[in-house]
């Protein structure tokens, strides 16, 4: 790894320990999910209903770490700091590592 | 701009998903010839930079909430076909540990974020900076290319919103899926990030190509190749 290299990935780090502002901000401030990505509480409230075909889809996939955040919903927000920071590290680790590979496997033919 | 599942209809997230792999597949044979060895590490840092920059939600105080991508940076460092390879592993990633995005809008969400972005972002990166390679044009140009390559992602996550009430509503008349109409979700998805998250897109492009320039201005890919 270069020097630069090594340079960058401090930042990446650095990043990471910083990425809570991500999560607090938005809670001090009173700013809810992104337009769009409302879950199917937060619609029936805004709509009154749930779109027929979305409860169908809606709950297809059970992601093992939702939103960042390895509390629940009810999570502290020293929970959801905590869950934030590890979360951005497995994210970054696993990003890295899957794209090196499959970068690498790439040119497997080449040796 | 993260689509969950249930938002975008069959007839919506099938064919987009057929178009990410139909770019995935050129992606990885472009990569192969055109990604130096030395690159690899960048291309891996590339992805992990843009999964953080995604979690830097920013508030709109009482409103909504949105994040760069880094897709533009990206494109402009590396690439656009790089862009694609490392933003679509960061989507896929997001949606199957993270639950950010829909698993059925894998598809979708690769098309808006790791495919249009990046080529828009790298399109509009050349357009503007002409044959500068430095100064105040080359970096109004970073600026603008993450601006309008994340703006340009939001519209058309708007429009696939908006679509749905007109080609997927029960018989009565209610949509099955997206529930607002074109009126709504474009502008919604547009103004926000034009006038906010578009602005911190723009401004990390431009930032980071700085330090780039600064640092290691040879293996920037947009000011490198000559066309």
């Amino acid at each position: 790894m270069t020097k630069f290299q090594k340079k960058l990935w401090i930042g990446l780090i650095v990043m990471a320990l910083l990425s809570p502002i991500g999560v607090y901000l938005p809670e001090k401030l009173g700013a809810g999910e992104a337009w769009g990505e409302w879950g199917a509480d937060a619609l029936e409230k805004i709509l009154g209903y749930v779109p027929e075909g979305m409860k169908k889809i809606a709950d297809i996939w059970k992601a093992p770490v939702p939103d960042y955040n390895f509390g629940g919903e009810s999570a502290s927000m020293e929970t959801k700091i905590i869950s934030y920071i590890v979360s951005a590290l497995i994210g970054i680790g696993s990003v890295a590592i899957s794209v090196y590979v499959i970068a690498r496997l790439t040119r497997r033919h080449e040796k | 701009m993260h689509i969950p599942d249930g938002y975008l209809s069959p007839q919506t997230y099938i064919p987009l998903y057929g178009v990410s792999v139909a770019f995935w597949a050129v992606a990885l044979r472009k990569i192969k010839k055109e990604l130096s060895h030395k690159h690899i590490p960048y291309l891996a840092m590339a992805a992990a930079f843009s999964f953080l920059i995604m979690m830097f939600n920013i508030p709109v105080p009482g409103g909504t909430t949105g994040h760069a991508v880094g897709a533009g940076i990206i494109a402009i460092l590396l690439g656009p076909w790089a862009a694609v390879l490392a933003v679509s592993v960061v989507l896929i990633i997001q949606a199957i540990i993270f639950g950010d995005g829909g698993i059925t809008a894998i598809g979708a969400n690769c098309f808006n974020m790791a495919v249009v972005m990046p080529f828009v972002s790298y399109w509009i990166f050349r357009l503007i900076k002409g044959k500068n390679n430095e100064g105040p044009r080359f970096y109004l140009a970073a600026f603008f290319a993450g601006h309008i390559g994340l703006s340009v992602a939001a519209v058309l996550t708007g429009v696939e919103f908006g679509i749905q009430p007109l080609i997927a509503a029960g018989p009565d008349g209610v949509p099955l899926y997206a529930p607002y109409p074109l009126s709504i979700a474009v502008p919604a998805m547009a103004i926000e990030h034009l006038a906010i998250f578009g602005i911190m897109e723009g401004l990390v492009t431009a930032m980071i190509l700085k330090y780039f320039m600064k640092n290691e201005s040879e293996s920037v890919f947009a000011a490198r190749e000559t066309l």
